[in-house]
Parts: C-alpha cells; structure tokens; sequence
C-alpha cells in the first residue's frame, strides 16, 4: 500500500543534510509552509541554499530559518521588503549570498526542472542587468535570454487537503508556487490542513497529482489563515 | 506661465484618467502602489478582468474589515476578493498569460522612461540599496500594452523622461504610453507624441520640461479638460 503520510512535521524533515537546496512555497504568507520550516530549524541542517519567491516576514516561518544562519544562500524575486529586516540586515553584513530572479523566470526556471526541461529563451529580462553575462538569442522577433532549470533536493509546500497518495488541492492565492515546486524537488514534503481518505478529492479537481509529491503531513493550522501581514 | 497656473493631475486623476483608455473585455494588470488605484475608477458598466500575478484572475476590490483572508492577496500582498467567474492558478501559469502575450494591458509605475520607450522601474542604481524585482521585468515585456503611470518630473524638477535611462533598465522599448500628472504621451516609432496636456500648460512649457524632443497633439486629439492650450 503506497501511504505518504508522515506522522509529524519534524519527522518529515529528519533527513534534510547540510548544504541541501530547498525549494519554499509561499508569496510572502501565502501558502508558507511554518510547521515544516519550523521543524526544518529544529532539525538543524545547515549550509542551506533556499529558493522561495521572498526572503522571509517579520520573525516567522523563511525569516526565522534566515536568523538561525542556517541560510548560506538564496534565490528569489522580491526580498526587500517592508517587513524583511533580518534578511536585510544578513545581506548588509555579507552573511548570505542572494541570486536575484525576475519572478516569472523564477516559476518558469523551477517549471524546467519539473518538467525536464534543460532551459528557455525568453525575453524577460533581456537587456537588463539581471541578464548580464547570460546567452542571448533572436527568436520569432525578440531578443531571448537563455535561463536554466532550478532542481531542489527538498521542497516545503502547505497545500489544503492531501491523499496518502500525495494528491493535493491548495487554497486561493496561497497556491501560488506549490505545483511548480512539487514537481522540481527530489524529495516533495507538504504540510495540509487536513488529510482525507483516497478518493475524497475530486479528480477533476487534483492540482497536483500525487506522483511529484513524497511526504503529506497534517499539521493543525496548516492552510487555515495565517496572521494578516503587513503591506509589501 | 507659471506652476500655479496650470492644473496639475493629482493621483486620483491620473488613475481615471488610466481608467478611461481601459476597454470593455480588456485582461488587465495594474503594478503595485499608484497604478493600483485605477481599479477604483474603472467604468462599472464595463467588464474588466483584472489580473493578479501572485495566481488570480478576475480580481475584487478590498474586502469589508474584518472579512480579510491573507490566503486571498494580490501582489502587493494586501488583502482583495474574488469576483463570480474569477480563478486561482499557480505562479508558472500566471506568468505564462503574461509573456505569452495574453494580457491586454499592464501599467506601471516607473523611474524614468526613455525616448525609445526603455522602461526603468526596479532599482534606483544606488549602490547600497537591496535589490528586487518581482515580476516587474515579466510585466515589461509581457503585456500586449504597457501604460507607465508616474509624476513627470522628479523631486527636485527632473524630467523622468530621459533620452536614455540613468537608472537600470527593467525592459527595452516596452512601453507604449506614459501618463504623468501633466500629460500622456505615446511611444511611437517616429519618437514620442503628445496626446494631451493638463490645463494651463502649453505644449512649449512642456517640451521646456521635458527636455527630450515631444511630437505635438494633432489638432484633432481628443483633449476635454484642456481647451486653453488648443493653440499653444
């Protein structure tokens, strides 16, 4: 019987090594993973490289991870922040390495790795600095720049519902980079509100299917509103 | 001619001015801070689909305090609803309606704006200041229209556009018009037109301000608040 389920939050994480990369869902808030990266701290590894749209909230969650300095670099679009003051005062001090990506090269970077892609041309940021350096191509009548695929050892992912199949369903805007990042990680580990009996989910209705997701946790709390945050 | 004389647009107006070149049916993504005030006076008798990059179509205005749900935010992060007919989709998707030409119109907020129609808008090019990008360069290049809305000049009297950018550039020759608070202005091949100005300012007092070579309004140009300047 295949069965994903992990008892606790910390026992899904228990084998992340030093120096893994790690892939974070969420938008700010929205849809961050807090149990896993909670437990994640707890478990001690180190020398991490994360990937996640932002660099951390307040005290919480990705800015609670980046304070414990087990953060040796990350990749995302947005880390200034109102709110972004611990990754802001590490980056001053040269404590962590920041690889800046215009967003929808994020998704689309990470999307490669999933789907097996070995990289695209695309005119985003073409001609800008976040292109420097890179190949460069005219295609169909724009100029492209060549960008590569973002694998991940890891992903944490909050999703609403999952199956012991790993089948899951978000909610809202709380999705946001989930799908994506579940397919291009080794290992897939989700936390959810709740864990339903295999075909509860509506199969129309699966966003990810279970095949690119490997640990379901149910965590209290998970995928129920977080705290409001601050404007960003 | 002096600065008192002439009715310089405030915020409010430059966003209903925006507003009033968006058209029945149009996909539309408004960028964070002062283009995000248009949406309040869109025509209500017009269908508008509003796009949010964080994974939702069919964007709805604030909700009442007390019904926020921080799984439902836009991409400023700040609380909004859902509208019948709108949808939730992952960030890979979201960027895919972006720079696979799917969006109608994007408008944004901007540094400076060049002759050409190179956009700056992400970083100041001060070099202590952390970078972000977010989905800004995706933006850029993406939209079938791109709007710019920002004041003409700077604080200290700056033309903001330049004949070529000072500030790094988010995307090359991606903007289509620019809206300041004293007129909007197109980008086109021949260089750039002037479609109206506030009134109280003539066309000569503008080009002074602006420093780079404007096309003026043809006569028949639609100019409803400014029949001062009709002959200026």
């Amino acid at each position: 019987m295949i069965d994903k389920t992990v008892r606790t939050a910390a026992a899904a994480v228990s084998d992340v090594p030093d120096g893994a990369t790690i892939m974070i869902g969420g938008f700010g808030t929205a849809g961050m993973p807090s149990a896993l990266i909670d437990a994640l701290i707890d478990q001690g590894a180190r020398d991490l490289t994360i990937v996640n749209n932002n660099a951390g909230n307040g005290e919480i969650g990705l800015a609670a991870l980046l304070r414990s300095k087990r953060v040796r670099k990350i990749i995302c679009s947005f880390p200034r922040q109102t709110d972004s003051h611990v990754f802001d005062a590490l980056f001053r001090a040269g404590e962590v390495e920041l690889e800046l990506v215009p967003q929808g090269n994020l998704a689309e970077r990470i999307r490669a790795a999933g789907a097996g892609i070995g990289g695209f041309f695309t005119p985003t940021g073409y001609g800008t600095l976040l292109a420097a350096g890179k190949e460069t191509r005219f295609i169909d009548g724009r100029n492209c720049v060549l960008e590569h695929p973002i694998h991940a050892d890891f992903a944490l992912i909050k999703a609403e519902r999952g199956d012991r199949w790993g089948n899951l369903v978000y909610r809202k805007t709380a999705r946001n980079f989930g799908p994506v990042m579940a397919s291009a990680a080794k290992c897939s580990i989700v936390e959810v509100r709740e864990i339903v009996p295999l075909g509860t989910l509506d199969p129309e209705a699966i966003v990810t299917p279970g095949i690119f997701v490997q640990r379901v946790v149910a965590v209290a709390g998970a995928g129920k509103p977080a705290r409001p945050q601050a404007e960003a | 001619m002096t600065e008192a004389a002439m009715l310089r647009y405030t915020r409010e107006q430059m966003a209903a001015r925006v507003a009033r070149d968006i058209p029945e049916g149009a996909y539309v993504n408004l960028g964070i801070g002062l283009p995000t005030m248009v949406a309040n006076f869109l025509p209500a008798e017009r269908e508008i689909v509003l796009h949010s990059e964080n994974g939702l179509l069919g964007m709805g205005p604030a909700p009442m305090p007390g019904f926020e749900d921080p799984d439902l935010i836009n991409a400023g992060k700040q609380p909004v609803t859902l509208l019948p007919g709108g949808a939730y989709f992952h960030h890979a998707d979201s960027f895919a309606m972006m720079r696979g030409g799917h969006l109608d119109i994007c408008v944004l907020g901007a540094f400076q704006v060049s002759t050409g129609g190179d956009l700056a808008n992400w970083h100041t090019g001060a070099p202590d200041a952390i970078p972000a990008v977010g989905g800004a360069m995706d933006l850029a290049i993406g939209a079938k229209n791109v709007y710019v809305m920002m004041d003409h000049l700077t604080k200290s009297g700056e033309s903001k556009i330049v004949a070529r950018c000072t500030c790094p550039v988010t995307g090359l020759a991606c903007v289509d018009r620019i809206y300041t608070d004293l007129a909007v202005i197109d980008v086109a091949p021949g260089g750039l037109r002037v479609i109206e100005i506030v009134d109280g300012l003539s066309f000569g007092e503008l080009q002074r301000m602006t420093g780079v070579p404007l096309g003026r309004p043809s006569p028949a140009a639609h100019r409803p608040r400014n029949p001062a300047t009709k002959n200026s």
